[in-house]
C-alpha cells in the first residue's frame, strides 16, 4: 500500500493522510493507491503540511506499517524516549519499529 | 566574558523581528516551504523527523549561569523539558513549534544569545578549547580571538553564501581539546620571539570525505590574523566548487589544486588586502580582551582535597583537571550517564549546572565538543560539594574520556538525514563496558548515524558509522582515529554488523587490546604500534 505523509506546517508533527484530512496517528492513514501524486500536489498547494511524500507500507492487523525504519520511527517517535512517543504506555511499542 | 554593546544587541534584536515577520508570512501561506526554508535555516530552525529543531549557538562554548538558565527555561517552556548539547558546542531543541520560534529567539536575545550561524553556507559558530582561560598550557586566552572572529563573521556580506558551510576552531595550547585540525580552518595561537601570532591550518573536516587540515601558514602575527583569514576565505569563495554539494567544502579545493597552489593564492590575496584596515584597531581588540580577564581567584585557596570518600576520589581522578591557578580546578560534568542519551540534559539538570556555576564557579560554564559541560574555575575546597550536588542530579558519572564517554549524533531517532540510530548503540556500549571501562583507560568512542559524521566517527579511537543496508541498520567499525593533537583518521575494519554484532565486535577489539598493550599504553597507542591486523583477526577470526 501507499501512504502519504509529511510534517504539519505549524507544529512540525508527523502527519498521515486519512482520505479527507491529516492525522498524527498512522492507524488513521489510508492507502492512496494511484491517487497519491494527485493528492500530494493538491496538499502542497494547500500549504498545511511541509514536504509531503509518498511511502510504501504494509497492511497489517495493527494497521499500516511503513516499509522503511525511518518512517516507522516517524510514526511512533524516538525509540530512546518511549515517554515521548505516541504510545508512552505501550512497553512493546518500540518492537514495532525494529 | 564578552558583553554585548549596543551594536551587538541591536543586530540580534533586529534579526528576531525580521524572522518573526518571515514566520508569520509562512504560517499565513504567503510563502512556500521552498521560499521559507533558507530563511529558517539562517535562524537555526531545521525540520527533523518529528518536529522542528532549533539549534542555538553557544559562541566558542562559553556561557554564564544566566544564559544557562535561559537554556533550561526554553527546554521547559517551549520544548519537552530537555535539550541536546552538540559536537559544535551548541544546544538543540527537538520539539519546537514554528509559531514559538520567534518568541524563543526573543527570549534568547534578552541574555545575549541567538541561533545565527548555526546553519547555512556561512561561517558557523566558532569553536574553541573548553578549558580556555583556565588551562595552564595555553599561551593566550583564545576566546578574545574567537569573539573577534564571531563579530567579523556575523552577517559578513561576502561570506554569507559560501560554496558550503565553514567551520573554524581556535586553540592556544599544544594539547588540542577542540579537534582543531578537523575544521575548515584551524587556528593555533602561539608566541614566537615574544610576539603573539598563529599557525593556520586549512582544509580539515569529517563528513563523507574526511581530511586533516594542512598547515598553510607557519606563523602570522596577531595584528594581521583577521586579514589573513579574510584572504583564506576569499580564495575559497572564488574557487570553491558550487556545482556539486559533495565537492564544495574547502578541503576538496585544497585536495584538487594542492596546498601550495592554494597558499600562493592566499598570499597574493593577503598582500592585496593586508593594509586595507580589515584587522581591528588595537583599542577594539583591547576592549574585547579586557572582557575575558580571568576572575579574581582566591590566592589563599587550599591546594589539597580530602579524598576519603572513594566514589568522590574516582570522579576526582577522572573528571577534574588541573587549573592554572593553585587551589583551583577544572570540572567536567559528564552528560553520559551509563544507559543515558549522550549530550542530553533535562531542564532541571541545566538549572542545577547554572546554580553550581553561579555559586562555585565564578559564573562560567563551557560546552565541550564531546557533549559535556565544564565548570572552568572552581576552588578545590568546593569540589566535594559540587560532586555531591551533581550526584544527586545524576550528573556525576566518572567517565571522562573513557569508553562510555561516547560522542553520538542524534541519529535516526531524531535526524532526517540519518540512516541508522546512534543513541541505542551508545546506550548498549555504555552498559556493556560500565564495569571495566577504567581498566581500559582512555578510549574515545564516537558514533555517527550517517556519513555526514556529526558524531565524529572518523576521529574516534573506535568509531562507528551507521549505514542503511537494504532498509535495515548496519554499522561499520573504524579504528585508530583521533581528534586531538595526535590527529588521525580511523580506518574501517571490514564488513559491518547489526546493532548487537557491533557491540560484540568492540568487546573483541578491547579484549585483544588488553592482551597486546604494554604497560599503561592507551588503546590508540597500541593500535598504532601493532596495526589493524590483530584487531581484524579478533573481530572476524
Amino acid at each position: 500500500m501507499k501512504l502519504l505523509t509529511g510534517n504539519d506546517l505549524s507544529t512540525g508533527d508527523v502527519v498521515w493522510w486519512t482520505g479527507r484530512d491529516w492525522s498524527r496517528h498512522i492507524e488513521d492513514a489510508v492507502d492512496v493507491g494511484g491517487q497519491g501524486e494527485a493528492i500530494l500536489r493538491a496538499e502542497e498547494g494547500a500549504r498545511r503540511v511541509n514536504v509531503p511524500y509518498l511511502i510504501d507500507a504494509e497492511a497489517t492487523e495493527q494497521g499500516p506499517r511503513p516499509a522503511h525504519i525511518k518512517d516507522r520511527i516517524r510514526a511512533l517517535g524516538p525509540t530512546v524516549r518511549p515517554d515521548l512517543t505516541l504510545k508512552p504506555a505501550d512497553a512493546d511499542a518500540g518492537a514495532w519499529v525494529i | 566574558m564578552y558583553v554585548y554593546d549596543e551594536y551587538d544587541q541591536s543586530i540580534v534584536d533586529a534579526r528576531v523581528e525580521e524572522f518573526r515577520d518571515q514566520v508569520n508570512r509562512r504560517l499565513s501561506g504567503a510563502m512556500t516551504e521552498d521560499q521559507f526554508k533558507p530563511l529558517r535555516l539562517m535562524n537555526g530552525l531545521y525540520l527533523q523527523l518529528h518536529a522542528y529543531m532549533l539549534r542555538v549557538a553557544v559562541p566558542y562554548g562559553t556561557l554564564d549561569s544566566r544564559q544557562m538558565r535561559m537554556l533550561g527555561h526554553i527546554a521547559r517552556k517551549y520544548d519537552r523539558g530537555y535539550g541536546h548539547f552538540t559536537t559544535r558546542q551548541n544546544i538543540q531543541y527537538n520539539w519546537i513549534k514554528l509559531a514559538d520560534a520567534p518568541d524563543i529567539l526573543a527570549e534568547l536575545a534578552t541574555v545575549q544569545m541567538h541561533a545565527i550561524q548555526t546553519s547555512g553556507n556561512c561561517i558557523r559558530n566558532i569553536s574553541s578549547d573548553q578549558f580556555a582561560g583556565a588551562a595552564a598550557d595555553e599561551v593566550a586566552d583564545p576566546r578574545p580571538w574567537a569573539e573577534l572572529l564571531r563579530q567579523w563573521s556575523t552577517f559578513h556580506s561576502e561570506f554569507t553564501y559560501l560554496p558550503r558551510k565553514f567551520k573554524i576552531a581556535v586553540i592556544a595550547a599544544d594539547e588540542d581539546r577542540a579537534a582543531m585540525r578537523l575544521h575548515d580552518i584551524g587556528i593555533q595561537l602561539l608566541t614566537r620571539d615574544g610576539v603573539l601570532g598563529a599557525k593556520i591550518f586549512v582544509g580539515g573536516g569529517m563528513g563523507r570525505t574526511p581530511m586533516i587540515a594542512h598547515e598553510v601558514k607557519d606563523f602570522i602575527t596577531a595584528d594581521h590574523l583577521m586579514s589573513y583569514l579574510e584572504a583564506c576565505l576569499r580564495v575559497y569563495n572564488r574557487y570553491g566548487r558550487r556545482d556539486n554539494i559533495y565537492k564544495a567544502r574547502i578541503k576538496i579545493l585544497l585536495h584538487e589544486i594542492g596546498v601550495d597552489a592554494y597558499r600562493e593564492q592566499v598570499e597574493a590575496e593577503f598582500a592585496a588586502i593586508r593594509d586595507l584596515g580589515i584587522d581591528p584597531p588595537v583599542a577594539e581588540l583591547e576592549r574585547i580582551t579586557a572582557m575575558f580577564a580571568g576572575p579574581d581567584f582566591a590566592t589563599d585557596a587550599p591546594d589539597t582535597v580530602d579524598r576519603s570518600d572513594p566514589d568522590f576520589a574516582v570522579w576526582l581522578d577522572q573528571n577534574v583537571a588541573a587549573h592554572k591557578q593553585p587551589g583551583h580546578a577544572i570540572v567536567t560534568i559528564s552528560l553520559k550517564p551509563i544507559g543515558g542519551i549522550p549530550g542530553d540534559a533535562s531542564a532541571d539538570q541545566i538549572d542545577l549546572m547554572a546554580d553550581l556555576a553561579e555559586r562555585y564557579g565564578h559564573d562560567e560554564l563551557r560546552v565541550t565538543h564531546a557533549q559535556n559541560i565544564v565548570l572552568p574555575h572552581v576552588r578545590k575546597a568546593d569540589l566535594y560539594a559540587i560532586w555531591t550536588a551533581l550526584r544527586e542530579a545524576g550528573l556525576a558519572e566518572a567517565n571522562l574520556d573513557l569508553i562510555s564517554d561516547i560522542i553520538a549524533c542524534p541519529g535516526l531517532d531524531y535526524c532526517s538525514l540519518a540512516n541508522a540510530r546512534s543513541i541505542p548503540l551508545a546506550q548498549k556500549i555504555g552498559e556493556r563496558f560500565a564495569g571495566r571501562q577504567r581498566e581500559l583507560g582512555e578510549l574515545k568512542l564516537k558514533i555517527s548515524g550517517c556519513i555526514n559524521a556529526c558524531g565524529h566517527h572518523h576521529a574516534g579511537h573506535i568509531g562507528i558509522l551507521g549505514v542503511d543496508k537494504k532498509g535495515t541498520e548496519n554499522y561499520q567499525l573504524l579504528l585508530g582515529g583521533s581528534g586531538a593533537e595526535d590527529v588521525s583518521l580511523g580506518k574501517i575494519t571490514g564488513p559491518g554488523f547489526d546493532e548487537d554484532g557491533v557491540v560484540d565486535a568492540i568487546e573483541r577489539v578491547t579484549d585483544r587490546y588488553v592482551e597486546l598493550r604494554e604497560a599503561d599504553e592507551r588503546f590508540l597507542d597500541t593500535y598504532r604500534r601493532v596495526g589493524m591486523q590483530p584487531f581484524k583477526e579478533a573481530i572476524y577470526g
